[in-house]
């Protein structure tokens, strides 16, 4: 028998029985939309997260004191016994191969005052080089002078709210404002960023480094971040920095943070994620197989006289086999490019109300569920061929 | 050639074994014309699924054309009905979802023939029949003469050496009867062994021989020319039993 010829028999008889056909494959093409509609989701949100650390770059290497092995708590959090310095800053930008920019971090809340208005605000240490690292803009004036970091004037630069909410339309250049006890003239206003890997830098107010460890009483810096030239350098200059904080403090007392190494555990948590709720959507795939298992079983003994027919025109069993897995197997992947086409139609319409979610199915996941459709198809479609190929001829034949 | 030795056909029935053929000893000729008569449940359908290689007597040897039979697998034996083997049914058996043509083709498509030629040989077995005008018709716009030409084109167009007629004129008015026998008779004429199982007298008054079949077995064979007799009989038997 030939395969073209299989097809249009196999083909023939799913198209007579036009209501059930269409329920079956209706079953199958729901599973095989939630599989492509949730990876496509599961996608989205990665891409969404990929995006938000470009915003810091993959090339910028973060340093925190203390050191997780050792203390079990958050670096940088209370017990870190030694101190990371503006030294240590000055060590890593002179040593480190290709460093492009240098910003130590302070971090520290308090009352940000112009005449009788006053808000509260993170007040974060930086040099100079933050506004490369972490890519902001000013609205108008400059950023942190460059320079020696140990001198510290009494300087700020406002996020847009903080100087919306202090100044109104009012232009800050220039004005005196107090943050605690302490008199500062702004330098800049920075353009609007948003919320930003859970910071909104638009409430903050930059100060130079060495102020922000006054005011607030720290020895200690909050992180340090290094700008590389490129992200090939990162693993490179994550060792040398290793053994160049290792030799000043004489032992581990630190943690190197890549920007990978997050973005790594991050788009684990997701692929689990989406993996699980695909998982979930296959299950309905599964249910659609038990569908077209019914379906073909009452086709099976509907047809039984047709059946015994063919094996009395010469069709062997094998052959019964090959035709009803082939109807089985056609109605499964007409369910499963239906689906397909769902799916994707529902991605477009995330992407349309979510347009920050790139929510697009990857085709991996198309070829996944086609194939799981498929397989679907031929395991459930096994027993009812079996049957058809086991009915007694002469019997099937003798019913009228 | 068919030769058939102490065939039995045993259907196991809860505890009872029913014998629906009980040590058939039968060998028909090439090219002969037999009739198969007996009463309802005497084994006549049986014998000629047997025959038909439909059904596997439980015991006995069956040779068809010089080979024994009864040891092929089922690819094998399909391969044996598909190409030696024709079949005509009462209830016709036609696809309904299929025209006549596409219905005509259906051997030839599990022989495996290619498209052009398939059409044309079921076209030649349709126009042998008469009803090459009829080709698109499905069997639901057929009249149950010409479907039962149908299936004489189809059990035809592999060219078997035997075919096999269960009851072909029985759901069939005189008319179309006619033809259809008159149909059987000539494709026997040209040399293939027609076997026809059936009730009506005349119907088996067209055949060479006759076999008279009653609890499985074969209980006379006679010239069909000598059937009127035994019509009487087998009335008279049916009544008074």
């Amino acid at each position: 028998m030939r395969t073209l010829d299989a097809f249009a028999m196999a083909f023939s008889a799913l198209a007579t029985q036009t209501r059930r056909t269409l329920l079956s494959l209706l079953g199958v093409s729901v599973g095989v939309a939630a599989v492509v509609l949730l990876t496509a989701l599961g996608q989205g949100a990665r891409t969404f997260v990929e995006a938000q650390f470009q915003g810091i770059g993959t090339s910028v290497l973060a340093i925190a004191p203390g050191k997780v092995e050792t203390f079990g708590g958050l670096p940088g959090i209370g017990n870190s016994t030694s101190d990371l310095t503006l030294d240590d800053a000055l060590a890593l930008q002179r040593q480190l191969p290709g460093v492009r920019a240098t910003a130590p971090l302070v971090v520290g809340v308090d009352e940000v005052q112009y005449g009788s208005l006053s808000r509260s605000a993170m007040v974060l240490g930086a040099s100079h080089d933050m506004a490369e690292v972490r890519g902001l803009e000013m609205a108008y004036g400059s950023f942190l002078p460059t320079g020696d970091w140990e001198r510290g004037e009494n300087v700020v630069v406002l996020g847009a709210r903080t100087a919306r909410e202090l100044f109104g339309a009012e232009n800050a250049l220039g004005r005196q404002i107090r943050i605690g006890d302490w008199r500062l003239r702004v330098l800049g206003v920075l353009e609007s960023r948003g919320v930003h890997m859970g910071a909104d830098l638009d409430e903050s107010a930059f100060v130079p480094v060495a102020l922000a460890m006054r005011m607030f009483d720290r020895r200690s810096l909050f992180r340090i971040l290094l700008m590389l030239n490129s992200a090939e350098g990162l693993e490179r200059a994550r060792e040398v920095a290793r053994s160049v904080l290792i030799e000043r403090h004489g032992r581990e007392d630190f943690t190197l943070i890549t920007p990978d190494a997050v973005l790594g555990s991050l788009t684990r948590i997701l692929t689990v994620l989406t993996l699980a709720l695909s998982s979930i959507a296959a299950i309905s795939l599964g249910v659609a197989g038990l569908g077209i298992m019914n379906v073909m079983l009452v086709s099976v003994s509907e047809r039984r006289s047709e059946i015994g027919l063919l094996r009395a025109l010469g069709a062997a069993r094998a052959q019964i086999v090959a035709l009803f897995l082939l109807e089985a197997a056609l109605l499964s992947v007409a369910g499963g490019a239906l689906g397909v086409a769902l799916g994707w139609a529902l991605s477009r319409a995330a992407r349309e109300l979510y347009p920050e979610f790139e929510s697009s199915p990857p085709p991996w996941a198309i070829a996944a569920a086609l194939g799981v459709a498929l397989l679907v198809g031929l395991v459930f479609g096994v027993l009812p061929a079996r049957n058809a190929a086991r009915l007694d001829p002469a019997l099937a034949l003798s019913r009228r | 050639m068919i030769r058939l030795t102490d065939i039995w056909r045993t259907y196991q029935l809860g505890d009872t074994a029913l014998h629906a053929l009980a040590g058939v000893d039968e060998t028909i000729e090439r090219g002969e014309h037999v009739a198969i008569m007996g009463p309802s449940g005497s084994g006549k359908s049986t014998l000629l699924n047997v025959i038909g290689l439909l059904d596997r007597p439980t015991k006995g040897r069956y040779e068809l054309e010089g080979r024994e039979v009864s040891s092929l697998s089922d690819a094998q034996l399909s391969r044996v009905r598909r190409e030696r083997i024709g079949y005509v049914f009462q209830a016709y058996h036609l696809v309904a979802r299929l025209d006549a043509l596409a219905n005509v083709e259906l051997p030839l498509v599990f022989a495996g023939v290619p498209h052009k030629e398939r059409r044309e040989r079921a076209q030649q077995a349709l126009a042998n029949v008469g009803l090459h005008k009829r080709s698109r018709h499905r069997p639901d716009q057929l009249s149950g003469g010409e479907r039962q030409r149908v299936a004489i084109a189809r059990a035809t167009v592999m060219r078997p050496g035997v075919l096999l007629a269960d009851e072909p004129t029985g759901n069939l008015d005189r008319a179309s009867g006619a033809v259809v026998l008159e149909l059987l008779s000539q494709l026997n004429a040209s040399g293939v062994t027609l076997i026809v199982v059936t009730h009506d007298i005349e119907v088996a008054r067209r055949a060479g021989r006759a076999l008279i079949l009653d609890d499985g077995r074969v209980v006379r064979r006679m010239p069909s020319s000598e059937l009127t007799d035994l019509a009487a009989a087998l009335a008279g038997r049916g009544s008074g039993a």
